[in-house]
């Protein structure tokens, strides 16, 4: 019994070796300490920003941005990716063009987006959208290709049509995959909506709260800001393995 | 060397006394590979009620002839037929050497065995009263609620045979079904399988790259030559079944098998 216990918290010692090399470089003031605030004062920032604070409002906000901007590549990505997936010659046609934009920071199609849908969320959340849903496609896609040959040559010989195929063997052959891409795109989604609440004329969001604090030189608050992105990406992460081991009971088996 | 009493070398109709009729006829059967010929006029008929085993060198195109009959694979010329009607009036059963791949994980065992009655369009509870009378007729203990990953590799392949067996098919084909379980399991599915064919009596291919399972399992044995693909010899093996473990040490069965084996080297060496 004791061993296995013990594993149950292995993952700590990471979190709490990190606290107290923290709190050693604090101490011995290795870091300037205008720019390195102790962990008390970061995490009741943290706490007080979150429980009803500025911060919990910024947080709402991002999550808000993320999760629409996902939603909308989703809604727009797997159904393309299946299309595109169910002919591997329509596919390898648009092959170039999906990498290359896949390829392409997003980041660059700030300003393209900015003309387009001028500066307001609009533009952070269709930014993010793009970048998600080329990430989603690629997957989606790739997933109904590689559904298993013996799979679907089973279903064509128990007398399935090409339509029955599709919807009974290719789209679940391809949902595990189809997981990853939406994963990556969450990712994505995040990492754009912050730069772009940083640097796009908001008024709200985590971003925008990192870059005001920073130049407010409110460090406590700019570190609780950073963890409460850090939380972020990691719950959203988290909740689509949940949603993935729910719908994809038998992936990896 | 002495030969079992009905062995003979006709493909199409087998004649004498013993005669049972053709159920599927194949006649001028062509296939050609980008690199090679596989069949080329190839003419053999498959009897009703019986068990074939086919056998013979590696890639000569065992699978590749199950494939084409059943549609899986298309045809360059020739005709295949059904009691004379054409593949897609019949009801056949289908079962892959791969059945980790060709079950469907994401159902559970029972509706993986009813989802060709699902594709027939039948109400559920003729799907149900269909399903539970072949597991009756099989004497099948398995979990069906499990998932297909939550089985036993044997248990897999039954639930596939199952598949395969519940459109009450006219004819079943089988790939290696044996040949990805281990020996011990092995041989408790032969004798499964022997038990379901002894039970409906269903006209049923087999294709083996085990001789001893070739020959334990069949009432004719279809020796195939190189490629292309021809008839090096049609064997008769009329044992009464249920054999046992005793059959494979009867004079008999290590006659035919050594003649098989002959006639296999003797293939193999003309390549």
């Amino acid at each position: 019994m004791k061993p296995i216990r013990f594993d149950l918290f292995l993952p700590m010692i990471g979190v709490v070796g990190l606290i107290v090399i923290w709190y050693l470089a604090v101490w011995y003031q290795v870091v300037d300490p205008v720019l390195l605030p102790s962990p008390v004062d970061t995490f009741r920032a943290l706490w007080n920003g979150m429980a009803g604070g500025r911060l919990g409002f910024d947080f709402m906000r991002t999550l808000e941005r993320t999760i629409l901007a996902i939603l909308i590549a989703a809604a727009i990505a797997i159904p393309l990716g299946i299309a595109l997936g169910a002919s591997e010659r329509v596919y390898r046609s648009v092959e170039f063009v999906v990498d290359f934009f896949r390829s392409t920071p997003a980041s660059a199609m700030f300003p393209l987006f900015l003309v387009l849908f001028g500066v307001g969320d609009t533009t952070k959340i269709s930014v993010a959208a793009f970048g998600a849903a080329l990430v989603i496609l690629f997957n989606v896609a790739y997933g109904v290709m590689n559904a298993r040959k013996t799979r679907l040559l089973a279903a064509k010989v128990m007398g399935a049509s090409r339509l029955r195929v599709l919807t009974d063997v290719m789209l679940l052959e391809s949902l595990p995959q189809t997981f990853v891409g939406l994963r990556n795109g969450v990712s994505l989604a995040l990492v754009i909506v912050v730069v772009a609440e940083m640097f796009i004329g908001s008024t709200d969001g985590l971003g925008q709260r990192v870059f005001e604090a920073q130049q407010l030189f409110a460090m406590p608050d700019m570190y609780a800001a950073i963890f409460a992105a850090g939380g972020l990406g990691y719950g959203l992460n988290l909740l689509f393995l949940l949603v993935e081991r729910q719908f994809v009971h038998w992936s990896g088996k | 060397m002495s030969l079992p009493a009905h062995q003979g070398r006709v493909p199409a109709g087998e004649g004498g006394a013993a005669a049972t009729s053709a159920h599927v006829t194949i006649r001028g059967l062509t296939k050609h590979f980008p690199d090679a010929v596989v069949y080329d006029r190839f003419d053999f008929d498959i009897p009703r009620g019986k068990l074939v085993s086919v056998f013979g060198p590696n890639g000569c195109g065992k699978s590749t002839l199950i494939n084409m009959i059943t549609g899986l694979i298309p045809i360059d010329a020739g005709e295949i037929l059904f009691d004379g009607k054409p593949l897609r009036d019949i009801k056949f059963g289908y079962v892959f050497q791969n059945y980790r791949e060709a079950l469907f994980p994401w159902l559970r065992a029972i509706d993986n065995i009813q989802y060709p009655l699902k594709l027939m369009k039948l109400p559920k509870a003729e799907r149900r009263m269909r399903t539970e009378r072949m597991i009756a007729s099989l004497g099948v203990k398995i979990d069906l609620k499990r998932y297909p990953y939550e089985l036993s590799s044997g248990q897999q392949q039954l639930v596939s045979i199952m598949r395969a067996l519940v459109v009450e098919p006219q004819i079943l084909f089988l790939d290696e079904p044996f040949s990805a379980l281990d020996y011990e399991m092995t041989l408790f599915m032969r004798d499964q399988l022997q038990r379901v064919f002894v039970e409906t009596g269903t006209t049923t291919v087999l294709v083996s790259h085990d001789l001893e399972e070739a020959v334990y399992l069949a009432d004719r044995i279809l020796l195939l030559s190189r490629r292309p693909a021809a008839i090096a010899d049609y064997v008769h093996y009329d044992a009464a079944r249920p054999r046992t473990d005793a059959t494979l040490s009867q004079h008999d069965f290590v006659r035919v098998k050594a003649h098989c084996l002959e006639v296999f080297q003797r293939e193999v060496r003309k390549g």
